[in-house]
């Protein structure tokens, strides 16, 4: 039994690519560590929907289209979420996400 | 045949390891710098599992948008907004470290645990195959509108992003 021709090899990277990125999300030292953090999560699912195509699925064309979906949404987030930081950092001057607040609650 | 299964077996294991420890270098990284270079080390181990996985289109199209562009524009991030002193982060033993581990890896034990009581059962019969032509063809007939969905939504995140990121007249970093 080879490793990669199995389903639970791809789904335990995506697990832990899943972890990871919840511990850097969770540890948050700065925006940009947080959006690192988010990219991983977001290859996980990627990598699930492929690794469930590959295997399971009855129409091998949706998993990649899905994953494809998935890239360009990514992109789209990436490029708000660096420019939303960029915004933030003139507003406030600093990377550190608890230092950013007017409401002290 | 038997020596090239175990080529491609130990280039499956060494992408794995590229997935595990540029993601580990990713997290605990404290310049950020090498939390971009982890970012685009794990990135490359997900595309060659995606060549694994039957198909070469999407690891390409993986090196093509996440190493080739959101690295790229996380890295431009970095170094517009942030003046070098703060490049690198301190206090990566901050308080929040032992939350962040211990809420991931009860989230681990507990995936695992679901994974491995799970039995998947493979679809009765499938249709259509690997190849790009039957996924071009399924992208523009059967998913034409999420399609063109999508590239209205880069659209307005290309212009959403100039608009937030461009500022006042007259006011620099």
């Amino acid at each position: 039994m080879y490793l990669s021709a199995n389903l639970n090899t791809y789904l335990v990277v995506a697990l832990f690519l899943l972890i990871l990125g919840l511990y850097g999300m969770i540890q948050h030292r700065t925006f940009i560590g947080m959006l690192i953090s988010t990219e991983l999560i977001l290859n996980g699912a990627g990598l699930n929907f492929m690794a469930f195509n590959r295997f399971l699925a009855p129409n091998p064309a949706v998993g990649q289209i899905f994953t494809l979906f998935i890239m360009g949404i990514a992109a789209a987030e990436a490029a708000i979420a660096v420019s939303v930081i960029l915004a933030v950092y003139r507003r406030y001057r600093t990377s550190d996400p608890d230092e950013v607040h007017d409401l002290h609650g | 045949m038997i020596l090239y299964q175990y080529i491609a077996e130990a280039l499956f294991f060494a992408f794995i390891l590229l997935v595990f420890f540029g993601g580990l270098l990713a997290v605990r990284s404290s310049i950020l710098m090498h939390a971009v270079l982890g970012l685009a080390v794990s990135l490359l181990g997900v595309a060659g599992l995606y060549f694994y996985l039957g198909s070469p289109f999407l690891a390409m199209m993986q090196i093509l948008i996440y190493v080739g562009a959101v690295c790229i524009m996380i890295v431009f991030g970095i170094m517009v907004g942030y003046t070098p002193n703060q490049v690198r982060v301190e206090g990566i033993t901050g308080k929040n470290t032992f939350l962040a581990l211990l809420s991931s890896i009860l989230v681990f034990i507990l995936l695992l645990v679901a994974l491995s009581r799970t039995f998947w059962v493979p679809s009765a019969s499938r249709m259509g195959d690997f190849t790009l032509s039957y996924l071009g063809e399924s992208l523009l007939y059967q998913y034409c509108l999420a399609f063109e969905l999508i590239s209205v939504v880069l659209l307005t995140a290309i212009v959403g992003a100039i608009v937030l990121a461009r500022g006042k007249k007259g006011e620099h970093f």
